[in-house]
């Protein structure tokens, strides 16, 4: 069997290994809900990570042109930006479906994928790690902008009648 | 000396992605960048005589307390016991059933499981237990109980003020345990160590000081509403009166202070101006009393009953006969629910009636104070006001309700009321998210500071994931509120997370709506936004 058609076959078991992993950087005592919890509007941590990886792993499958991926990779950078992991704590939810992938593989009989097949995927998987750090970044600048801006916003009126502030170059930004 | 560096592979091989697995009892707590608010300035403590004025910060190791710290927490611990029933009763009844603790914002957004209502209030409650209980003092940790040290003083400081005192949980307890008034015990505690932040020491110094939050004073007061006044005659060609400190006025218009200094909150302000001149209300602002909101509530009960009863005493000196208060939050926490026994009952004031309709608010018959959006719905309702809904169609508008509002005071039908008189397009989020449901904005309580702004984001996640999914679905543009608080931190809130959307009031779409008598041609809302031409060159 192809790679292809062994990631194609193994969706549905590769998807919730892969969300397992994502979900055990959590606190234990936490990941239950984060888990199990269905409702988008009261789980939207394990909603959007859960709908999301969906996409990324159907582009990793098959290439990686959809436009929807950025989108996706945002949903989720954007929130594990601002949750309590370092840099490489927050991005380690991609790598490591490379180890779900291979874990998955060990576990087939018969004949499978060849080496560089995987090469291929793993190197699709990094790529998206990648720019995943890109999201990252621009996810913690924004975060900086924004703080700046807030303290200018927070006396917006006052600085404006004090002409010390440019209405212009508020706007702009 | 400096630390030998990893070798590459031993480098590799510490990276650990998953967080250990231990109790949380047993993982202390970190202050990272980001999630904590920094410690209150000296100078504004000695102002509120608080104890233990020193210079300290929360990432530091030594927190210099006092020598006999523990003491003073039991003691204090003790006296709040004896002199809140309640307090006592939250501290016994919890079975810990778990249904308050998936319903936090700060859990949902942040996963950390001591933001779990029940195991925040459990930071307390294992102190109460080995202190105060048989069972604890007898079996200690067996029976739950753990003693008071520094990393669990620690643990206080940093979790307590991570509970913007929203009450959702509350909602969900089936014991009514006001998990709010845990975490309003805790900070109680905290203060009687010098353990207090600046966000909210400072504007609670500031207002006891001139009246509001930023210590603006009387002069720049007046300047301000004058400024806001030349503003809207620009704007409708009509020239409001703005009375101040005007004595022997019907009615006391308090509004929290950002409403005249801030931004969105600013066209807010021109909305109460344009309505109040438009229905003859004789009224008047005070420039001691200006401000609404009432950071003391975040403090402690001392602070709140010191700022708030500047509001009764500006009604008292300028003779009114009740007092209208704005689109605030927590002002109306304080007022329905502590004013009372703060400073109350304020029977030197009339029960509240409102001269344009005749309308008896009798549910303030003990506060003498009115929402003013229970005024303008009761105004709508009784057809006194003329609105033309269709100069909010470049708005397509959902509402946040305000937690305090909607949950303190059960304040849900008539900012909808209002919304759906002055608006064309109202898109409600869904119901789990909204009423008495809702989500806070995540900044609340005096959590609303630059440094705290990852904490912030994260709390906020579950509102804002709310709007998302209007604005995706339905293309809403605004969302709308009635709290100061939630105008100041929601545009960052949405800037990070639902870019494009903005943030407003509902009395900013009352002005934009209504038809003054003698009015110009609108040609502007009250940002100053254009309409958009009608066919033919003229403007809606």
């Amino acid at each position: 069997m192809k790679l292809k058609e062994f990631l194609a076959k193994n969706k549905k078991v590769i998807l919730e290994r892969w969300f397992d992993r994502i979900i055990d950087s959590y606190p234990a005592d936490s990941s239950n809900f984060l888990r199990h919890e269905r409702n988008r509007f009261d789980n939207p941590v394990g909603y959007t990570i859960s709908r999301d990886i969906e996409y990324l792993y159907d582009a990793l499958c098959g290439g990686m042109a959809d436009d929807r991926l950025g989108t996706c990779l945002e949903n989720i950078v954007r929130i594990r930006a601002v949750q309590d992991f370092t840099p490489s704590q927050a991005m380690a939810f991609i790598p490591v479906l490379k180890d779900v992938v291979k874990e998955t593989l060990a576990g087939q009989t018969g004949d499978c994928s060849t080496d560089s097949e995987l090469t291929d995927f793993n190197r699709r998987v990094d790529r998206l790690c990648l720019l995943g750090f890109d999201v990252y970044m621009k996810c913690r600048e924004k975060i900086y902008e924004i703080k700046a801006n807030e303290a200018k916003m927070r006396v917006y009126k006052l600085l404006e009648r004090t002409n010390l502030l440019d209405r212009e170059s508020i706007n702009e930004e | 000396m400096a630390e030998k560096p990893k070798k590459p592979q031993e480098l590799v091989q510490s990276i650990e992605y998953k967080p250990p697995r231990k109790r949380w009892m047993d993982t202390p707590v970190e202050f990272h960048k980001g999630t904590f608010n920094y410690s209150a300035a000296v100078d504004k403590l000695k102002y509120l005589d608080l104890p233990y004025p020193r210079k300290w910060q929360p990432t530091e190791e030594d927190w210099q307390l006092p020598d006999n710290w523990q003491e003073i927490i039991h003691k204090g611990f003790k006296d709040r016991l004896d002199k809140y029933r309640s307090f006592r009763v939250f501290m016994d009844i919890c079975v810990r059933c778990g249904a308050c603790a998936d319903k936090c914002h700060y859990f949902i957004g942040s996963g950390d499981p001591r933001n779990m209502p029940v195991l925040r209030a459990e930071l307390l409650r294992s102190v109460y237990r080995n202190d105060f209980t048989t069972a604890g003092k007898i079996l200690g940790g067996l029976a739950g109980g753990r003693k008071l040290t520094v990393k669990v003083l620690k643990e206080w400081f940093y979790y307590f003020y991570q509970c913007t005192e929203c009450r959702r949980c509350s909602v969900f307890c089936p014991y009514g345990i006001d998990t709010a008034e845990i975490t309003m015990m805790a900070r109680e505690l905290l203060n009687l160590v010098g353990l207090n932040i600046d966000w909210i020491c400072t504007p609670a110094a500031n207002c006891f000081r001139t009246g509001n939050h930023l210590g603006i004073q009387p002069h720049g007061f007046k300047d301000s509403i004058e400024f806001a006044v030349d503003e809207l005659e620009e704007l409708t060609g009509v020239r409001v009166n703005a009375p101040i400190n005007k004595k022997g006025a019907e009615i006391l218009f308090v509004a929290p202070s950002a409403d005249y200094f801030a931004s969105p909150h600013y066209y807010t302000l021109l909305g109460y101006l344009a309505l109040f001149h438009e229905v003859g209300l004789d009224y008047t602002w005070s420039s001691y009393a200006s401000e609404g909101g009432n950071f003391g509530l975040f403090h402690s009960y001392e602070t709140m009953k010191r700022l708030n009863s500047k509001i009764y005493m500006e009604a008292k000196r300028l003779g009114v006969k009740w007092v209208l208060g704005g689109e605030c939050g927590h002002m109306w926490r304080v007022i329905h629910q502590y004013m009372d026994t703060l400073n109350g009952p304020a029977d030197f004031l009339e029960v509240p009636v409102s001269p344009i309709t005749g309308t008896k608010f009798e549910h303030a018959r003990s506060t003498r104070m009115v929402h003013i959006m229970e005024f303008t719905s009761d105004l709508i309702r009784h057809n006194k006001i003329k609105l033309d809904p269709g100069r909010n169609d470049h708005w397509r508008v959902t509402f946040h309700d305000s937690c305090n509002p909607a949950r303190a005071m059960g304040l849900i039908e008539e900012p909808r009321y209002v919304i759906n008189h002055v608006c064309n397009n109202f898109i409600e989020m869904p119901e789990n998210t909204i009423k008495e449901q809702t989500f806070c904005c995540g900044s609340g309580s005096g959590l609303g500071t630059d440094e705290n702004m990852e904490m912030r984001l994260r709390g906020g996640l579950p509102r804002a994931n709310a709007v998302k999914f209007v604005h995706e679905k339905n293309d809403v543009n605004i969302l709308l509120c009635i709290c100061a608080i939630d105008k100041a931190t929601l545009p960052p809130l949405l800037e990070y997370w639902v870019p494009d959307v903005e943030v407003g009031g509902i009395h900013e779409m009352v002005g934009n709506a209504l038809v003054m008598t003698g009015e110009n041609e609108r040609l502007t809302d009250l940002r100053g936004t254009p309409y958009p031409e009608k066919e033919g060159g003229e403007n809606v």
